[in-house]
């Protein structure tokens, strides 16, 4: 007890210090790369508060996917950073005064907390066994709150047409270019050996959420992983983005969860709620089309805007 | 019997935090990038394999086993690939620590 203690402490001094060296780093390089340690701690953190599955989005989404997006985003800026003039005095203390504000209101919110504190936990698990699903966490993302979940595989095409619309007007429809600039033997050999591990590892989060942690946002972020490192080795092209499959694929997810929520209306009686004993095949169905469009997604997004013009 | 098997245990674990603990000073002592990726490719060779191992009787056979194996191995391809690519980069006058 007293060692998982000493453990626990040690995690939460580690993840404050990287957290603070990532903020105190004044390189944007450095600074990104301690934002993934910080990431792959705080994975752990979730896991000693035995939440897997926030672990498991955290390691692949948080750390994974979105330190990749800032790596390619300082690499792109490394020229105009040293051009760019520091902030002035007064910027810097409205900035570090709404830092503390927004601290100190955090710190006296968790410390204002009921005891015990306000839970739906026990409800989300009692009516568990009515949607055929042992993870409560699936439950509640595909369940009970399944328009946030919807809504979250809608938001990611906003978000993919506002790094397109970065496109020049002659590159609009052609393919993004994410490539190594000397792709070699090591990085090709990855990229040839890596993916169908990865691509097991992506559908089986995603196939094994109904009962496991995992979900299709993990999944998809494996599978969007491996898809990057195949365009990064330069073994294949990225599409050009007016190809029509790569569209479908990009809205089968939330068009699937928007007619199986539209069919609730008729056949449950409410949007998005799903006829009984036909809930867990259909979340299945549900979350085999947002893996597949949230890899999709997470990988063009890391392949930035088109630059090639379409042939 | 298991007392043997838990005192394996310590001593290769043990064995790896060291190699983990060697590797993490030659990251920061060592002068220049080939040197250090040499510390730490070591940390991640030796160090996490001796670990594996020190902890395969403690965990189910075959699978949980396995699994610590191939945790071994993809963190083995993983680590020999990154430091190919960093020592390249490091050769070819990349962006210097």
């Amino acid at each position: 007890m007293t060692l998982a203690f000493a453990v626990d402490v040690g995690l939460a001094l580690l993840v404050l210090a990287v957290a603070g060296w990532s903020l105190a780093v004044r390189d944007a390089f450095a600074a990104v790369i301690s934002f993934v340690a910080y990431g792959l701690l705080l994975a752990l953190v979730w896991v000693r508060l035995a939440a897997p599955d926030v672990a498991l989005t955290e390691a692949a989404v948080g750390s994974g996917l979105t330190g990749l997006l800032l790596l390619s985003a300082s690499a792109r800026l490394r020229h105009a950073e040293t051009s760019a003039a520091p902030p002035g005095p007064a910027l810097q203390w409205a900035a570090g005064a709404l830092c503390i504000l927004v601290t100190a209101g955090l710190a006296a919110l968790v410390l204002l907390l009921p005891e015990p504190a306000p839970t739906l936990a026990p409800a989300a698990v009692a009516h568990l066994p009515a949607t055929g699903l042992g993870n409560p966490v699936t439950g509640v993302l595909m369940v009970y709150r399944a328009i946030d979940t919807f809504l979250e595989g809608v938001v990611l095409l906003p978000a993919l047409l506002g790094v397109w619309s970065l496109a020049s007007d002659s590159d609009w429809g052609g393919a993004p270019i994410l490539r190594h600039p000397r792709p070699d033997g090591a990085l090709t050999l990855i990229a040839q050996a890596l993916p169908p591990f990865g691509i097991i590892v992506g559908v089986y989060l995603c196939w094994n959420s109904a009962d496991h942690p995992g979900g299709a946002f993990q999944g998809g972020a494996v599978l969007a992983a491996m898809w990057v490192l195949i365009l990064l080795a330069g073994l294949a092209d990225a599409p050009p983005i007016r190809r029509r499959g790569l569209r479908v694929l990009l809205v089968a997810g939330a068009a699937v969860l928007l007619a199986v929520g539209l069919a609730g209306v008729e056949l449950a009686g409410a949007f998005l709620a799903y006829p009984e004993h036909y809930s867990k095949p259909l979340i299945l169905a549900i979350e085999m089309a947002l893996v597949l469009s949230i890899a999709v997604a997470l990988a063009l997004l890391v392949a930035g805007p088109p630059v090639r013009t379409p042939s | 019997m298991s007392f043997v098997l838990d005192l394996f245990t310590m001593g290769a674990v043990s064995a790896g935090a060291f190699f983990f603990l060697a590797g993490t000073l030659g990251l920061l002592r060592f002068p220049d990038p080939l040197t250090r990726l040499h510390a730490l490719t070591k940390a991640d060779n030796l160090g996490l394999g001796l670990i594996v191992v020190g902890l395969l009787p403690q965990v189910a056979w075959p699978f949980g086993a396995f699994k610590l194996i191939a945790v071994w191995l993809m963190g083995l391809f993983a680590a020999t690939t990154v430091s190919q690519l960093m020592a390249r980069a490091a050769r070819d006058g990349g962006p210097s620590p």
